[in-house]
């Protein structure tokens, strides 16, 4: 799911050599801190949210069998 | 625009090796030399390869495909393709096993992938293209859903003469409810809220 994360993220930026994507695992959840150029925020988040909550739903999805919760943050 | 970097022995040879990694006839290739060979001493030692950045123009088709291979095997799907492009839409039309995860929750990650595919496509490009998905005819399927769903809350409001209001919906199921009630004789309907909780709103006329 790191690499999914990470195939998004860099098809949506202007920076794709500064993406990148750490997995975090903690006691009920996995955390994916996702890391972009400043400048790219934007094409990571959206008006509203709108692409960080599309990202998070594919992500969801891909997701749906693991244990634990897979949560993505947008650093 | 898509690009690999490459080496070689020669120019000629890094050139060849980003035409096959790229899957394309190599006078489509747009080369940018990054450092040029060295010789080295009896041409092994101290030699060095050319190193060179060959880069792609795609077309809106290929990178709706490249995209959705990707993110869907990724998801741990094994989908087939049938992508067409008419009149600046592009319809992808995705099947195999386990189409369910692609759908999602009422069609929200099938909106969602959609959603990032159209921007990838129109990424970097001037004229705007719609990008439309679906999987297992669901798209139609759950028009017809709706459609039955607004003639059956429709009579419901006109029995009872309380107004009823649906669960939240993205504008284009929205649409559907308000265009198959426009005609209704008996009720009216309108949206409140705001996005993404804005909901349709069955009344008596």
């Amino acid at each position: 799911m790191v690499e999914l994360l990470e195939y998004i993220a860099k098809s949506l930026v202007d920076n794709p050599d500064q993406v990148e994507v750490e997995q975090v695992e903690e006691e009920d959840i996995i955390r994916l801190e996702l890391r972009v150029a400043q400048e790219d925020m934007g094409k990571v988040i959206g008006k509203q949210g709108r692409i960080a909550k599309a990202i998070r739903t594919v992500i969801k999805a891909a997701t749906a069998k693991e244990k634990k919760k897979v949560i993505v943050e947008i650093i | 625009m898509k690009y690999v970097i490459t080496t070689g022995r020669t120019v000629e040879d890094a050139v060849l090796s980003a035409a096959i990694q790229l899957a394309v006839p190599r006078d489509r290739l747009e080369i940018e030399i990054l450092e040029e060979p060295v010789k080295g001493l009896f041409g092994v030692f101290g030699g060095k390869d050319a190193k060179i950045k060959a880069s792609v123009e795609q077309s809106s088709v290929d990178k709706a495909k490249d995209f959705l291979s990707k993110v869907l095997d990724k998801m741990g799907l094994e989908p087939v393709l049938d992508i067409k492009e008419e009149d600046n839409v592009i319809t992808v039309n995705v099947s195999g096993p386990k189409m369910g995860v692609l759908i999602g929750h009422r069609g929200e990650t099938l909106d969602s992938v959609q959603y990032l595919t159209s921007l990838v496509v129109n990424k970097n490009s001037d004229k705007y293209k719609r990008v439309l998905l679906d999987t297992e005819n669901y798209r139609s399927k759950r028009e017809e859903t709706l459609k039955r769903l607004a003639k059956r809350l429709a009579n419901k409001v006109y029995k009872t003469g309380r107004k009823f209001t649906l669960e939240p919906m993205n504008p284009f199921e929205r649409r559907i409810i308000h265009s198959t009630l426009q005609k209704d004789p008996n009720v009216t309907t309108y949206s409140e809220g705001s996005e993404p909780y804005r909901k349709v709103v069955i009344t008596l006329k």
